[in-house]
């Protein structure tokens, strides 16, 4: 099908396209990269009257590191997070292990890191990655700016704390420090598919002892999950094999609430989320001794 | 919504309606139908065509979102002398198409990533991603593969005389 008819506007600047949205009469929709968008348009379960462009809005493409925190604006695609330099640190490690699950090239080119926030489907790799570290949206409307925590935003599928008026600007993810190592991790069923489930994972390692974990589950509830439960079972251990298998376990028996679908049933995905979370914690845990080993190789 | 396309370096100043998207509106009101459109849902990319250099679904891009940018479709390929292109040749030579339904998308694809990635010979792995974001139903991928790799050897051996 095609999409219905609606009217288009192409704002240059925030308060155009934040005024543009809070028209009352009608109902509007932000085009980003429109990967998404267009998608349920031309099925018409999409159908607003207004489609706001922020394509042209000045300001909106900014990717940079500003304090501890990598500053991402409304128009970055997922392609600018394939490059290795993009982002510092682990950090950019992570990114750049999740970002090739997400579709395929022509597809990256156009779609946003923000744009998949605000869509907040439950197999989005950018929703467990923003909620396990504790991103943070600045949101506008006519009336201003507010911060909302990864951890207060989704809300369910399709579902979260941004109110129908408001343009998300950008997001906020703090940077990993260099005694973290990182791994990104996804199951599916062919190239073309979302994921069935995957797993972000950070370690942070002093002196042999496990600091600190953040683990992000992909499609085992109906929203983003992080796997606090998993995450418990590890902080204070000393290094070892063992433990995160256990974490694995904690985290598909406490942490995930899967969906049924088809081809994959809830025990099939907790299975899932088991293996994944161990194997992504192991593989953590050895970057986070190569990146080790690298510093220890630069002293010299 | 008036507004004007450059499509293969020709201006089509066109009125649309905001709803149509950009592989409709090349397909029948600039009447170029080599784009096709397969699944319109971003899926099987037989609609990719060349957006400011870039290769893009044409299903997921409205064409008012188009206005004074530049696009590239297969009928742009072939060279001034009307020649066929590099990648063309190779994909004729390589027998990578049958019916010919996933061509046009295929090309726009590589002719986007050979524009970009003066490397490409040398990263047969890179080919390989790239050729996973289209589908083709008949002739299979090896053949597609080999064919971008011949049009980017090629193009390898003409920058390095130059
Ligand atoms: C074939 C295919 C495969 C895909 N595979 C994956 C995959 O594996 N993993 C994955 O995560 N995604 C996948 N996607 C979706 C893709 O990543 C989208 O790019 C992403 O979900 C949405 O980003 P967008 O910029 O295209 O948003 P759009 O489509 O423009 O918008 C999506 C929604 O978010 C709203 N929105 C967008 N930006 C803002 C903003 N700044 N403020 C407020 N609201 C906003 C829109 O109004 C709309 O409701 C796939 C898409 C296709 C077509
Ligand atoms: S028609 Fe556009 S991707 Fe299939
Ligand atoms: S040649 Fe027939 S689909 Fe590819």
């Amino acid at each position: 099908m095609k999409p219905p008819v609606f009217d288009y506007v192409a704002p240059r600047s925030v308060r155009e396209t934040v005024d543009a949205l809070g028209d009352p009469g009608r109902t509007a929709a932000v085009i980003a990269g429109g990967q998404s968008l267009l998608l349920e348009m031309h099925l018409w379960r999409r159908r607003p009257d207004l489609v706001v462009d922020v394509n042209r809005v000045a300001g909106l493409d900014g990717l940079g590191v500003d304090g501890g925190s990598l500053r991402v604006g409304a128009l970055v695609r997922h392609a600018a997070f394939e490059a290795p330099q993009a982002v510092p640190g682990p950090l950019g490690t992570l990114f750049q292990q999740a970002v090739t699950n997400i579709a395929h090239p022509p597809i990256r080119a156009r779609g946003t890191l923000v744009g998949s926030l605000a869509w907040a489907h439950p197999a989005s790799e950018w929703c467990a990655v923003a909620l396990a570290l504790d991103a943070d949206l600045t949101l506008r409307d006519s009336d201003g700016a507010r911060q909302v925590p990864a951890r207060d935003y989704f809300q369910g599928p399709h579902r979260t704390a941004r109110r129908p008026r408001e343009l998300i600007t950008s997001v906020r993810f703090p940077l990993l420090s260099d005694d973290t190592g990182v791994a990104f991790i996804e199951h599916r069923r062919t190239h073309f598919c979302f994921a069935t489930v995957a797993v972000s994972a950070t370690l942070t390692v002093r002196d042999g002892v496990i600091t600190g974990s953040r683990i992000g589950l992909v499609n085992a509830s109906d929203r983003p999950v992080r796997a606090l439960a998993a995450e418990q079972s590890l902080l204070g251990a000393e290094i070892a094999d063992d433990l995160y298998h256990r974490a694995g376990r904690a985290a598909a028996e406490q942490d995930a609430a899967p969906v049924a679908e088809p081809f994959a049933d809830p025990g099939y995905k907790r299975q899932a989320v088991a293996v994944l979370v161990g194997r992504a914690l192991r593989r953590a845990a050895a970057d986070q001794r190569s990146r080790a080993a690298g510093r220890t190789e630069g002293l010299r | 919504m008036k507004i004007t396309l450059t499509v293969n370096a020709t201006d089509y100043p066109l009125d649309v309606e905001p709803r149509r998207i950009l592989a409709d509106v090349l397909r029948e009101d600039c009447r170029l139908t080599g784009t096709h459109l397969g699944c319109e849902h971003g899926v099987c990319g037989a609609c990719t065509v060349l957006v400011d250099g870039e290769a893009v679904r044409s299903c997921l891009m409205l064409a008012v979102q188009c206005d004074g940018r530049s696009v590239r479709t297969v009928e742009g390929l072939a060279g001034a002398d009307g020649g066929p292109h590099p990648l063309q040749r190779a994909f004729s030579a390589e027998h990578a198409l049958q019916c010919g339904f996933c061509t046009p998308g295929f090309l726009m694809l590589a002719a986007g990533a050979l524009d970009a990635d003066p490397d490409l010979a040398e990263h047969p792995e890179r080919v390989d991603s790239l050729v996973g974001s289209n589908l083709c139903r008949c002739t299979g991928y090896a053949p597609i593969r080999r064919a971008i790799l011949r049009a980017a050897e090629e193009q390898q051996r003409l920058d390095l005389q130059a």
